[in-house]
């Protein structure tokens, strides 16, 4: 089965090295055929083999008491009690999602919700992290509205028709986003604790089963393609990007989940980036076991279609399943009822091969650990970034400003990195399941579980400019953002996945900041007690050699025990005393305000104390589960001013209310304001609270200030005696709702590209 | 007393209908296959919202056509009660059991919202515990909610009572804002002549519930329930 088609330029197509090459006819000991090729290219792709990130990965916390699977599956899952567990994870879609947003994105929600329910569980939850260039001004901001209005379209059309709620994430915008989108979905399921499905092969002899959609020619060399930087010929790459059908997916979800309860099924996989290669090794490999197939049975969607296309393709909504001998018939049945095609295409053996014939014809014949265990690892060179933007002081930036603070409010909340995202999530079902209690917009989205009594809250949390200002500490910055935000709504932070956005590994500064990241991650994961249970690494975000920030996302999934104490953002009385749990210091490094009104991206970032942020957490869920607590709202984006306007602004079923306040301060009125201190909430409560409040904070050694009331219709802030603020709730929420509609429902977007 | 949901393929409010009637009103309640020729022995059945059959030709069109539904139209013809919620809206008019059509929403987006209707008549089934004029406040959730019918059309439904419920502001005003998607004259909700048959765009299901944000659409199911627990005795 050896060809000889295999020259040096095919080796490079494949996006393999000679290196590699030479290493694949080591392990074989002979030359791989063309099929062999393209099955190694794919595994050996950054994308599916992890191999500049692994050696970091290993120093992230994997391990907890709630952890029931860690990474390596295709979903973690953590216990949160009464036998029901929760699956959840992140992926990136970036490159699909450039090339064709509409289909890249929606596909990228597709898999993520197959990764759920391979596991076992339903998927109950969505969210989505996007990242865009600006949508006005530049050469490019035609293009990036184009792909934005794709990609929001792209995950309402799956998720919505799926049945799946898209109930939260976050949109923010740097030029570095500019032709480098990133979308990043999440997924979260139920399922009970003995009824997990993994990934395995188990038992010589069982019959694997093709289950869903038939093969075709979309998506070969997917995987690959996610593991390059983008040039100008990246358009041509269009055909690599496959077409999602989220009708499908739905019947495979419900056929899917009966078959499970059948008790026939032994194992289950998704076929994702390297569709029918990276199922059946993986599921071999996980249980020491081979798999051997006959490619002629493989339901396809046109004739000859060559085993390299066959073995590559990534046709969307399929899986491989792996059945108790003897009970094929029921699982095939199973599938009929929802007309989907099943069909047994090999069995288990015990030789830990890959064996692939075509007509009877040995194709391909690789073992499993070759193309997982024993792909290839680097460890890449690390060079230190120059962080000297990090150094610069910044007041004479923001003296130098002059912007009054009433205007500066106002500009900041037009930023579409703060504006509402009204826009993008009225497009997306987040209501379906009715279980949706705290919609889009606040801290956090949470969802009640039917099943038990519980609550589940999650966000989705990242910040490239603090990343790109200081790594190791912009992370950290983002993960105690994130448990903040679970706090705010009364849930306490559980376990972590993340999707980690990065440039070429290939250039040793952007290793360097992987590494940073990680380390910051693992501290931070460390001190809130909340494991990375999975995730994603997508390297190569660069187009024409120019990179982007380093982006790390985190999902945080928290957990209530009951639906009593719930809190959204809002203020909800007048007459509510509005409190700051937390301190206001002079840290406006890499701020939103330097950045937004400045035009700067320089400075120190925030200064973060792990302890005391921890400490903010539990006085601040104490309060909240001691029914203290009226509203509560992380402190981040924008500073103190931004969040106490949006806790002003109005949401479903309670109209805008105005504050009056004041206090004095040390600090500039600008940076008293705008300021981007982390470990701050601002919370509001009935005035005879008050004191069961400070007594908590006390308690807790964290600082606790009256800043006044709310009230009336206007935005007052006075500071030190002088009024800084006054304006009107209605106007300052109406600049802030009507951003995005401004910038992306005008005629001209529709006809875009 | 009993209810069936209607399960399509690409249903997918299907078990939030079930879990309203099991659950919040506390009625039983089965789920009905879509290839199934029967109904049982039920009093009630709700075409749930979803993309029945991916609802890639024209919303509702594919579904219209399922076994299920040649049933459900003898069933609405015996004077059945039938509710068509979203999905189930755009299946009853392509069924021909209601008259009029869903079109794209005018700004042509997917839209999940709050919005207010007012009851416009207590005259039905699904209404009858409602106060004429009352405004509820229910979530939409659809890219295909417009209603559109002929002039005639509007003139028989008018004249004859048959708009349920339309698009109005939080005090009960009909007015251009706050018709979401384009609907002709406003309507969010209409049943048939002979007012057994309703089909309506918001979620009364996903409204049910203090916990969820709304539970002004609790009383669509409890106004059937009651109906049904009338005839039941009489």
């Amino acid at each position: 089965m050896t060809d000889n088609q295999i020259t040096q330029e095919v080796i490079s197509q494949h996006g393999l090295t000679p290196q590699e090459y030479d290493r694949i006819c080591e392990m074989l000991g002979r030359h791989p055929s063309l099929t062999e090729l393209g099955i190694f290219s794919v595994m050996w792709s950054e994308h599916c083999s992890y191999k500049s990130s692994r050696v970091h990965l290993k120093r992230l916390p994997t391990k907890g008491e709630a952890v029931v699977q860690g990474p390596g599956e295709n979903a973690g899952i953590v216990d949160i009690g009464g036998d029901w567990c929760v699956a959840f994870k992140i992926e990136s879609h970036n490159h699909p999602s450039f090339i064709e947003p509409f289909q890249g994105a929606a596909t990228g929600v597709g898999g993520i919700l197959r990764d759920i329910f391979t596991m076992g569980a339903r998927p109950v939850a969505a969210m989505n992290s996007l990242r865009f260039g600006p949508l006005e001004n530049g050469s490019d901001a035609h293009r990036n509205r184009s792909i934005m209005n794709g990609v929001v379209r792209g995950i309402g059309s799956y998720g919505n028709s799926f049945g799946v709620p898209t109930i939260g994430g976050e949109v923010s915008f740097a030029p570095v986003y500019s032709l480098n989108p990133l979308v990043n979905a999440f997924a979260l399921g139920v399922v009970k604790r003995d009824q997990i499905f993994l990934g395995k092969a188990e038992g010589i002899g069982n019959p694997v089963l093709y289950v869903g959609a038939k093969t075709g020619r979309d998506g070969i060399h997917g995987a690959t393609m996610a593991s390059a930087e983008f040039d100008e010929e990246a358009m041509e790459k269009r055909p690599t990007v496959q077409v999602g059908d989220p009708f499908y997916e739905k019947l495979l979800l419900e056929s899917c989940l009966e078959a499970m309860r059948s008790g026939a099924v032994v194992g289950i996989q998704d076929m994702g980036a390297a569709g029918l290669t990276c199922s059946t090794c993986e599921m071999g490999g996980r249980a020491g076991n081979g798999i051997e197939i006959e490619l002629s049975l493989v339901p396809q969607r046109e004739p000859g279609m060559t085993s390299y296309e066959i073995m590559l393709s990534e046709s969307q909504e399929r899986m491989l399943l792996v059945a108790e001998k003897g009970r094929e018939r029921e699982v095939i049945d199973i599938f009929k009822k929802w007309e989907l095609d099943a069909v047994v295409i090999g069995f288990v053996t015990d030789d830990g091969l890959l064996r692939v014939r075509q007509n009877g014809e040995i194709v391909a014949e690789i073992p499993n650990e070759c193309l997982t265990d024993l792909a290839p690892v680097y460890n890449r060179p690390l060079k230190p970034r120059d962080l000297a933007t990090a150094e610069i002081d910044v007041r004479s930036i923001i003296e130098s400003c002059m912007i009054p603070p009433a205007d500066a409010l106002e500009r900041l909340l037009t930023s579409p990195n703060i504006a509402s995202k009204e826009w993008v999530y009225r497009q997306y079902d987040y209501q379906v399941r009715t279980n949706t209690i705290v919609e889009p917009g606040s801290d956090s989205a949470v969802i009640r579980l039917k099943e038990t009594r519980k609550a589940l809250s999650m966000t989705l949390d990242g910040n490239g400019r603090y990343c790109q200002l200081n790594p190791r500490e912009g992370i950290k910055l983002v993960a105690a953002e994130a448990a903040r935000n679970l706090v705010c709504s009364g849930a306490k932070p559980v376990a972590v996945t993340n999707c980690l956005n990065f440039a070429s590994p290939e250039r040793p500064e952007v290793m360097w900041d992987f590494s940073e990241t990680i380390d910051g991650l693992a501290e931070a994961c460390n001190a809130f007690g909340t494991p990375v249970t999975g995730g994603n690494v997508s390297f190569y975000n660069e187009t024409d050699g120019k990179g982007i920030y380093p982006t790390p996302v985190i999902g945080m999934v928290g957990l209530s025990e009951g639906t009593n104490h719930i809190v959204t953002s809002g203020f909800k009385n007048a007459g509510d005393l509005v409190v700051l749990i937390g301190e206001t210091k002079d840290d406006m490094g890499g701020s939103e305000f330097l950045s937004h009104i400045c035009g700067k991206i320089a400075g120190k970032l925030p200064h973060l104390d792990l302890t005391r942020e921890k400490a903010i957490h539990s006085a601040c869920l104490e309060a909240i589960n001691s029914g203290l607590i009226n509203s509560a709202h992380d402190c981040s984006d924008g500073g103190l001013a931004v969040t106490i306007a949006e806790s002003c602004f109005s949401s479903h079923g309670r109209p805008g209310i105005g504050v009056e306040l004041e206090w004095q301060t040390d600090l500039s009125l600008l940076t008293e304001l705008f300021s981007e201190s982390p470990s701050r909430i601002v919370v509001s409560l009935a005035p005879e609270n008050f004191s069961k409040l400070l007594e908590i904070c006390g308690r807790h050694n964290v600082a606790c200030a009256a800043l006044g009331r709310t009230g009336g219709s206007t935005l007052q802030i006075m500071l030190n005696g002088q009024m800084v603020i006054n304006e009107t709730v209605s106007k300052l929420e109406h600049s802030w709702r009507s951003v995005f509609s401004n910038l992306l429902d005008r005629p001209e977007i529709e006809a875009a590209d | 007393m009993k209810f069936g949901v209607v399960v399509f393929p690409g249903s997918n409010c299907d078990h939030d209908a079930y879990h309203v009637i099991s659950k919040v009103i506390g009625q039983p309640v089965d789920f009905i296959w879509h290839g199934n020729t029967g109904l049982g022995d039920c009093d009630a059945i709700i075409l749930p919202g979803g993309f029945s059959y991916g609802d890639y030709l024209r919303c509702g069109a594919i579904a219209s056509f399922s076994p299920v539904m040649q049933s459900v139209k003898e069933f609405a013809s015996r004077g059945g009660f039938v509710l068509g919620i979203c999905n189930g809206f755009q299946v009853l008019c392509e069924s021909g059991l209601l008259p009029g059509m869903l079109l794209r929403n005018e700004e042509l987006k997917f839209i999940c919202d709050y919005v207010n209707i007012r009851v416009e008549s207590t005259n039905t089934p699904f209404t009858s515990l409602c106060s004429q004029g009352h405004v509820l406040n229910v979530p939409i959730a659809h890219a295909e909610g417009n209603y559109f019918c002929d002039d005639a059309t509007l003139d028989m439904l008018e004249a004859e009572d048959q708009i349920i419920f339309r698009y109005c502001n939080e005090v009960g005003d009909i007015t251009r804002e706050s018709n979401p998607n384009g609907s002709r004259a406003n309507i969010a909700g209409i049943c048939n002549r002979e007012r057994n048959v309703l089909g309506l765009m918001p979620h009364p299901e996903r409204a049910s519930e203090e916990l969820l944000g709304s539970a002004d659409g609790r009383v669509v199911f409890k106004s059937l329930a009651a109906t049904i627990s009338e005839l039941v005795k009489a």
